[in-house]
């Protein structure tokens, strides 16, 4: 299980590993964390002709507050930065909970934010987050930049909306507005392992106690991260209460096409997407009601 | 059509060593082979079973997941650099004697590292907190109840990170 | 007199070295000239080898050979049978052994079909990936039961279909017992144990020195003398020539001492043919195809009961998976036909198995070796004859068990040792009570259940009950030396993967000959040092390489007392031997140092009485009669999420009798760490392969072995009742805590989901949150 050969180059700037990458198109990976590239890698299952280390470049490696309660996140920020991180904790708490189930804390202190989603494995939680948090990606080529929502961001398995000379520079988490709760449940064989399914929520009540918005994105629920929008729109001008959650979380089912694998029937994944979807949103508005952002 | 030699300067253990690597080198590989610290095991090279943890800038990761030439520039510990000196064992290691936390010891150096730096952030721990700590770490031999006790003894003992 | 070292709970040996990382596996031996191999495998479960191209793979830098079976010429030929069938009248056995490349076709993935030598790893699979092999599929035969069906793909052409074996055993009568029985209970069982993923794979080093004309072999073997013996015949050697050393291994578990894989055929071979060093390890991904697995079986059981539960007989049909060939004989079902009948009095039984080929890889003995299955089937029935006949489940136990002064208890079956099953010494009364005590049995069913239950909760108790036939021979043998530096050593010719032989043989030693078990130097696992004996398999090593160990000592103190008592010329009896030196009882001053006394016993000049031996060593050797029984009983109470079908354990508790214990550390250690497997075997583990024979599992993100989070603090008692067939009394407990935890689990999900209420049976292992939804929803 040793990598095929590959040429590499230690980024010495931003520019560099952009001119790079420009050069050397599809044949040319970056390498972040690595903890999803390297062992596609020692499979021989990917086998890059250039790697493009992006380690050196701690510009990258950022949270900084946004105004109005959101959040940039450098790319190359490592997972162990986002579960310590008080800003994330404060501003993004479903980034928060979720990372806490992403693999072990020796994957946490390498993986980096950018990596994980830009590998877009559907069965990954912090894609199925950044559906539910509405988050938008700066991406950057040699060439110049633009801005993909996450709705328009994962194509497929393994597969994003990246151009071969594009990379994913930046995060942007627009605030939650107040009385929000958030919320992420999921079940996995074992503590660490990618979920069976996973639920991210976020439920916005009013003043009269209401939902004013509501958000649902599922993980490993099929080919990509699924925003479950007719579900969650259910909830919205209604009580969070438990029949109209109920409710919205047996429409899920409905939304969703999850795989069938050695772990997991595709029928079970669609049992647990709604038990889950439910105790995810009566947790997101317990939280929401109790009026805290941060948890 | 190998990838061209990758100058490294790395510092293992505090003893400074400077290699020409071809890129694709493990750095498993480069730790066991080319510096001879052959402590850090390989269990399965796809970074599941944790044998092969070591401290990159003091924090645990996976050698089985990094090429040799990411360690250009910073400091690395292994299971090697724990002992006080020749004949010594670090605490942490007294501590796994003394509570039978091994058995066949192929996991252990990975185990070690990863609970030098766990018991650093958390000196006193709960059961339930090594647990957590521990299970990206895969053990067969032990079921892991020793290994448990283990931590637990190193931290009642006030054994450092 | 010395402390008593035997029987405590002393610190290992081998730990400082381990923990340093100074401790020498396989990957760590390293030579001048060594180069690195690596195989192109099957990709395909079945197909017909047609022509291969080694050219491109040759034109690698740095690649020194690339061989195929044609290379081999008469070197190749099928491996061994490890293990012959067994003496059971009527047994038809068809011998078919992996050979070490694929000459005709390939019967399994990952069957071995090239290999690349080369200066490194890396290289040699570049190369690997750059052999071009035709191939021509062939239908696949991979699921037991389909293999088992009239006109299946044949694995072997030669046979008429893919009938391994077949062996049926019989005790008393049981289709009379089957009329007048109250109650014939009868179900399909289906387990499957999956494979034992030491973390460190296998490999093999060779080096041959022209010069002196000796080959040295490391290898990752739990039999190094048996692989030694095997290679020289091979190689034309005398065994004289050839060293087989097993370094510190990582885990063996059982495949590690099936032989002949073919890398430890063909790395000794390549070194004397290139005349450089050659060393291959197996890579993970690798491990899943090249490593022998253990898996499944379906049975076909039936029960009959009187109508107070006591078991009239049993009769068992079921088939079992051998894979694609079967070197290591019938050593895992015959364990599954004996070790049904457990710790209960089953008068009548029959029990008629296949083993099937299959085109998947070859299954080997797994930690348990078999056991679990029979134990799930007869520990199963017993519970739905419980619950048919509203019995307690450990009462309807109770009432079957062997009485106490029953033993030794002839069960009639020839076991895997080829002798008659006998139980050696038991009594299980005893240890049902104190695990039904410890997990807090009565109090938990009459008043926690129901409160609990009534708050909403789901859970559930287990209570299960196995015996395990250890400690069987043939033989293996030790020789003891006190040295004139005043420390002793004990070699023997069994291997160590972690049990700690290292200190538990040092314990016996030290008692005998009177120093601290750090003084005793443990040598495992060498040809050039002890070259006698079978090997580590079948809990068997303390008891039989104890035993040797503890004559040996025996003998080595007769000499010390022998050679001293000449020396101070006084009576052997008023000696003292204790912490290094022999003294004269009570005269403070006239005592000799141990290492002293060595150089005395030999002379190097003068004449010695006829008969005497230098030194002080013996050697001795140790073969029990048969094999030596323990028992155990396990008890779980587990939660469980009725919802996403995620269990909790909330209290593990087992009682165990390994008979005498030299180390109860380390005989916890063992129960532990085989509880641990019996979990991953319960719920987390399962080799899944689709229909064309894939492995669709082969990594360990997907194989998903028990991490700290899913294995409970387990609570231990022991009881002990002694072995009478050695003088140390031991029993052996490597397997142990792995055998009963799959029908400990049906048995407790069941409980805790209210299955039986709803109709619903857990007839299978393993299970998973997937499958019990599954298998739970069946009634709606």
């Amino acid at each position: 299980m040793k990598p095929a050969p590959f040429r590499y180059v230690a980024a010495e700037s931003l520019g560099q590993a952009l001119s790079a990458k420009a050069a050397g198109g599809d044949e040319a990976r970056f390498l972040a964390g690595g903890q999803s590239l390297v062992p596609a890698m020692n499979f021989r299952l990917a086998r890059p002709a250039m790697l493009i280390d992006l380690n050196p470049l701690f510009e990258l490696d950022y949270v900084r507050a946004a105004g109005q309660g959101g959040l940039s996140i450098g790319a190359l920020t490592r997972h162990r930065t986002l579960e310590r991180s008080p800003l994330v904790a404060e501003h993004a708490p479903l980034v928060a909970e979720a990372v806490r189930h992403v693999a072990h804390p020796q994957i946490r202190n390498r993986g980096t934010l950018g990596g994980n989603l830009a590998h877009a494995d559907p069965a990954s939680e912090l894609p199925a987050v950044m559906l539910a948090l509405g988050a938008r990606f700066r991406v950057r080529s040699a060439r110049g930049e633009r801005w993909i929502e996450a709705a328009g961001f994962f194509r497929g398995p393994l597969a994003t909306a990246l151009g071969p000379e594009e990379m994913l520079a930046e995060i942007a988490l627009p605030g939650l507005p107040p009385r929000s709760g958030t919320c992420f449940v999921e079940v996995a064989r074992r503590r660490g392992d990618y979920a069976l399914l996973g639920v991210a929520a976020v439920v916005t009540l009013g003043d009269d106690g209401t939902c004013t918005a509501a958000g649902l994105a599922l993980c490993n629920a099929g080919a990509t991260p699924v925003r479950a929008t007719r579900s969650a729109a259910m909830l919205v001008g209604r009580r969070a209460g438990e029949r109209e959650i109920a409710a919205a979380a047996a429409a899920v089912a409905g939304e969703i096409d999850p795989p069938g694998n050695v772990h997991a029937t595709a029928a079970f994944r669609r049992h647990l997407a709604g038990v889950l979807t439910r105790r995810a949103l009566a947790t997101a508005a317990a939280r929401a009601g109790a009026g805290a952002r941060a948890r | 059509m190998s990838g061209e030699r990758v100058l490294i300067a790395t510092t293992v253990n505090g003893v400074p060593h400077q290699r020409a690597v071809e890129p694709r080198m493990l750095l498993a590989d480069f730790l066991r082979h080319e510096l001879g610290l052959t402590g850090t095991h390989v269990g399965c090279e796809h970074g599941v079973c944790g044998a092969c943890t070591i401290l990159l800038d003091e924090l645990p990761v996976r050698a089985c997941l990094l090429f040799a030439p990411q360690a250009n520039g910073r400091a690395i510990e292994t299971v090697e650099g724990l002992a006080r000196g020749p004949g010594q064992l670090h605490p942490l290691q007294e501590a796994f004697r003394d509570a039978h936390g091994l058995q066949c010891g192929y996991c252990t150096p990975g185990i070690l590292m990863t609970m030098k730096a766990f018991l650093a952030e958390n000196p006193s721990p709960t059961e339930a907190e090594v647990r957590e700590a521990l299970s990206g770490n895969l053990c067969r031999c032990t079921g892991y109840q020793h290994i448990v006790d283990a931590v637990m003894l190193a931290a009642k003992r006030g054994a450092p990170g | 007199m010395s402390t008593r070292q035997f029987g405590e709970p002393v610190k290992r040996n081998e730990d400082a070295r381990l923990l340093a990382g100074r401790a020498q596996f396989i990957d760590d031996v390293s030579l001048p000239g060594l180069l690195h191999a690596a195989f192109v495998r099957s990709p395909h479960a079945h197909a017909r080898l047609g022509s291969i191209d080694v050219a491109p793979a040759l034109a690698h830098e740095g690649v020194v050979a690339v061989y195929t079976a044609a290379d081999l010429g008469d070197y190749w030929r099928p491996g061994p049978v490890v293990v012959p069938p067994p003496p059971v009248e009527g047994a038809v056995f068809n011998e078919r052994t992996q050979g070490p490349l694929v000459k005709d076709k390939a019967r399994h993935v990952g069957e071995p079909v090239a290999m690349v030598v080369a200066a490194s790893r890396y290289i040699a699979e570049d190369a690997a990936a750059d052999v071009a092999v035709e191939w021509a599929p062939l239908p696949v035969a991979a699921e037991l039961a389909a293999a088992a069906a009239p006109g299946a793909p044949r694995v072997h052409d030669d046979l008429p279909d893919n009938v391994a074996a077949r062996v049926r055993q019989t005790k008393g009568d049981y289709a009379a017992a089957a009329k007048r029985a109250h109650r014939v209970i009868k179900r399909r069982f289906a387990y499957d144990h999956g494979c034992a993923q030491p973390m460190e794979t296998r490999g093999v080093v060779a080096h041959w020195d022209a010069g002196s004309e000796r080959l040295t072999v490391w290898d990752t073997t739990q039999a190094p003398i048996a692989i030694r013996n095997g290679l020289a015949a091979m190689l034309g050697l005398s065994e004289r020539q050839v060293r087989v050393i097993a370094p510190c291994i990582g885990g063996g578990f059982g495949p590690k001492i099936m032989l002949f894989y073919p890398d430890e055929v063909l790395m000794p071979w390549a070194a004397m043919q290139l005349g450089r060093p050659v060393k291959w390890i197996e890579d993970r991904a690798e491990h899943f195809v090249a490593t022998t697995h253990e898996r499944g079986q379906i049975h076909e059981a039936e029960i009959a009961i009187d109508a107070d539960g006591k078991i009239l007989g049993v009769k068992d049909v079921f088939l079992h998976d051998t894979g694609a060939y079967d070197p290591y004989g019938l050593t895992v079902p015959i364990n599954s036909q004996c070790t049904l009948l457990g710790p209960y009095v089953v008068p009548n039984y029959d029990s008629a198995f296949t083993a099937v080929f299959t085109n998947t890889p070859i299954v080997t003995p797994y930690r348990g070796a078999g056991r679990q299955h029979g134990v799930f089937v007869i520990e199963r029935l017993l519970d739905l004859a419980a619950r048919e006949l509203g019995i307690d489940r450990a009462e309807i136990r109770r009432r079957n068990f062997i009485p106490p002064e029953a033993f030794p208890y002839d069960n009639e079956l020839v076991y895997q040792d080829f002798t008659r099953l006998s139980y050696d010494s038991g009594d299980y009364a005893p240890m049902l009570a104190r695990a039904l005590e410890m997990i807090g049995y009565e109090r938990f069913v009459r008043e926690e259940q129901p409160r609990l239950r009534a708050a909403g909760e789901h859970v559930g108790i287990g209570v299960v009950c196995y015996v395990e036939g250890t400690g069987i021979g043939p033989y293996e043998g030790a020789k003891v030396q006190v040295q004139t530096n005043g420390r002793a050593s004990v070699l023997t010719g069994i291997g160590t993967q972690g049990q700690g032989h290292y200190t538990s043989f040092a314990q016996i030693v030290a008692d005998q000959v009177g120093v601290g078990v750090g003084d005793v130097e443990v040598i495992t696992g060498d040809t050039a040092e002890f070259q006698w004996g079978a090997g580590t398999f079948a809990s068997r090593g303390a008891v039989v390489a104890g035993n040797a160990v503890s004559q040996a000592a025996v003998a080595v103190r007769g000499k010390i007392l022998r050679t001293a008592a000449e020396h101070f010329e006084c009576a052997e009896a008023d000696l003292v031997l204790a912490d290094g030196r022999v003294a004269i009882a009570g005269v403070p001053g006239r005592s000799i140092a141990l290492g002293e006394l060595a150089v005395l016993a030999n002379p190097m000049r003068g004449a010695v009485a006829a008969g005497t031996e230098p030194g002080l060593e013996a050697t001795s050797y140790f073969g029990p009669e048969s094999g030596a029984t323990s028992a155990g009983v396990h008890a779980m109470i587990v939660a469980i999420d009725p919802e996403t079908m995620i269990p909790e354990i909330r209290k593990y508790v087992v009682v165990h009798d390994c008979g005498v214990m030299i180390n109860p550390l380390i005989v916890a250690g063992q129960v532990h760490g085989g509880v641990a497997q019996g979990i991953g075997n319960s719920f987390y583990e399962q080799l899944v392969f689709d229909r064309d024979g894939q492995l669709l599992n082969a990594t360990l993100a997907d194989y998903l072995l028990p991490t700290a989070l899913d294995v409970p603090r387990m609570t231990l008692a022991h009881t002990v009742t002694p072995s009478p067939l050695n003088p140390l009394g031991i029993k052996g407990v490597g397997e142990a805590g792995a055998i009963p935890v799959g029908p400990l689990f049906a048995q407790a999900l069941e409980d805790a989901l209210g299955l039986t209420a709803r109709g619903v049976e857990l007839l299978e292992i393993p299970l998973s949150p997937s499958r019990l939804w599954e298998l739970a929803r069946a009634d709606s």
